[in-house]
């Protein structure tokens, strides 16, 4: 296992009294919690404030962490053979720990730890999924490394692999529950629950919000003049689309029904933003038309502004 | 070999009782009825059958477990804090509407 410097996670001297201890791991809280943090990384960093602040508030497992000694953070280590004897806390003896298997919080996990039925511990994992995925479904394979007790009662990480079929229709901020796939129950304990946020992927066209989907509709100066029906992708294929004569700029053209369905059926809708776009290179031909309509048009698209008494 | 998990969506289409929030939540039954009297955690109150709550609330709940053992908040700050949450959670929502709905 690694050895974490608990004093460097909360900023603190190895000194450092109760109430130091206290004021920096509040401090450290509010900026990192996940709750209520949006600095990219809060939530490992205030895992690692969290894990230390466990330890150092109470005193018995401090000295425990205090006998340990003070090694760089990160460097491979072992606790001295007689470690978990001496500090092993409530119901520890030689053999409680597998030193192998452990990170190293679980030294200090079964501390005043009750002695009886325990529900094993809720997980809730963040789940990145493409919006392809959540119009079809999708099987989500998920590698977690979960706490658990073996039979002699050593604390050990165990891979797990729990496979869960999304059904079609899951959104941004989605919360499912997977019941009983959590950490194991001890002694008869219920076992744990395993909570899935999901999160869409950023995608190439679509913008989902709900479960509408925006779409940016590039249209030629004369297709949103003069309307014409274009094919616009969705994600059950493509489709014909209107769009009216004298379309502009931001215009809104809604598919219904073409957006991500919904989970007890129906489905948002594709709503697709008119663009006007302009050829970057135009041939004198073309230049030339446009030249003729620019005489020839009595269209102002300013004249609001005269209003003003520009 | 695994197999595929249950799936509980957790939305306005499911409900939860009393009880089964406070076992998802970690919550003690004060803390959870003083948050719902004071508005900040939403339940449907049926004559005869007791608070029922949207699955929805299940996070919530479990945001306001973690809130009071991170911070050490009595449920009075708890209820502040939820309701910050959820004005930030609608102000995000209407931000991403907005720029879904912005031209790239």
């Amino acid at each position: 296992m690694k050895y974490a410097d608990y004093y460097a996670a909360l900023g603190v001297e190895r000194g450092a009294s109760a109430e130091e201890i206290k004021k920096a791991y509040r401090r450290l809280a509010q900026k990192y919690h996940p709750d209520v943090s949006r600095e990219p990384g809060a939530e490992a960093k205030f895992k690692e404030v969290a894990e230390a602040y466990q330890t150092l508030k109470d005193p018995e497992k401090r000295a425990a962490y205090d006998a340990l000694g003070s090694r760089p953070q990160g460097e491979e280590f072992r606790p001295p053979p007689d470690w978990a004897r001496q500090h092993g806390g409530t119901g520890a003896g030689p053999g409680q720990f597998s030193f192998d298997d452990g990170d190293f919080a679980d030294l200090f996990s079964r501390f005043g730890a009750r002695t009886g039925a325990l529900a094993g511990e809720d997980f809730e994992v963040p789940v990145e999924i493409s919006i392809e995925d959540a119009f079809r479904g999708t099987t989500l394979s998920l590698s977690l490394s979960m706490p658990e007790y073996g039979v002699s009662g050593q604390l050990r990480r165990v891979p797990h692999t729990v496979k869960a079929r999304i059904a079609p229709g899951a959104v941004d901020g989605q919360r499912l529950r997977l019941p009983g796939k959590g950490g194991k129950g001890i002694q008869g304990g219920r076992d744990g629950d395993l909570y899935l946020d999901i999160t869409l992927k950023p995608h190439r066209l679509y913008r989902a919000t709900g479960h509408d989907l925006y779409l940016d509709l590039p249209l030629a100066p004369w297709e949103a003049a003069l309307g014409a029906t274009v094919e616009v992708p969705t994600l059950s294929g493509p489709v014909s689309l209107k769009v009216p004569a004298g379309t502009s700029a931001a215009r809104k053209l809604r598919l219904a029904g073409r957006g991500l369905p919904k989970p007890r059926g129906g489905a948002g809708d594709l709503i697709a933003v008119a663009q006007i776009v302009v050829p970057a290179d135009m041939g004198e031909r073309e230049r030339e038309l446009y030249r003729q309509l620019a005489e020839t048009s009595e269209f102002n698209p300013r004249r609001h502004f005269a209003a003003e008494g520009t | 070999m695994s197999v595929e998990s249950e799936v509980l969506w957790l939305d306005e289409q499911r409900e939860v009782s009393l009880r089964e929030l406070l076992e998802m939540s970690g919550l003690r039954e004060a803390e959870l009825l003083e948050l719902v009297h004071s508005g900040a955690i939403p339940a449907n109150d049926q004559p005869g059958a007791g608070y029922r709550f949207s699955a929805r609330v299940i996070t919530v709940a479990r945001t306001a477990c973690r809130l009071r053992d991170d911070f050490e908040l009595d449920t009075r700050g708890v209820a502040v804090a939820l309701r910050l949450l959820e004005r930030v959670r609608a102000l995000e929502e209407e931000i991403g509407r907005l720029r879904a709905e912005l031209p790239r």
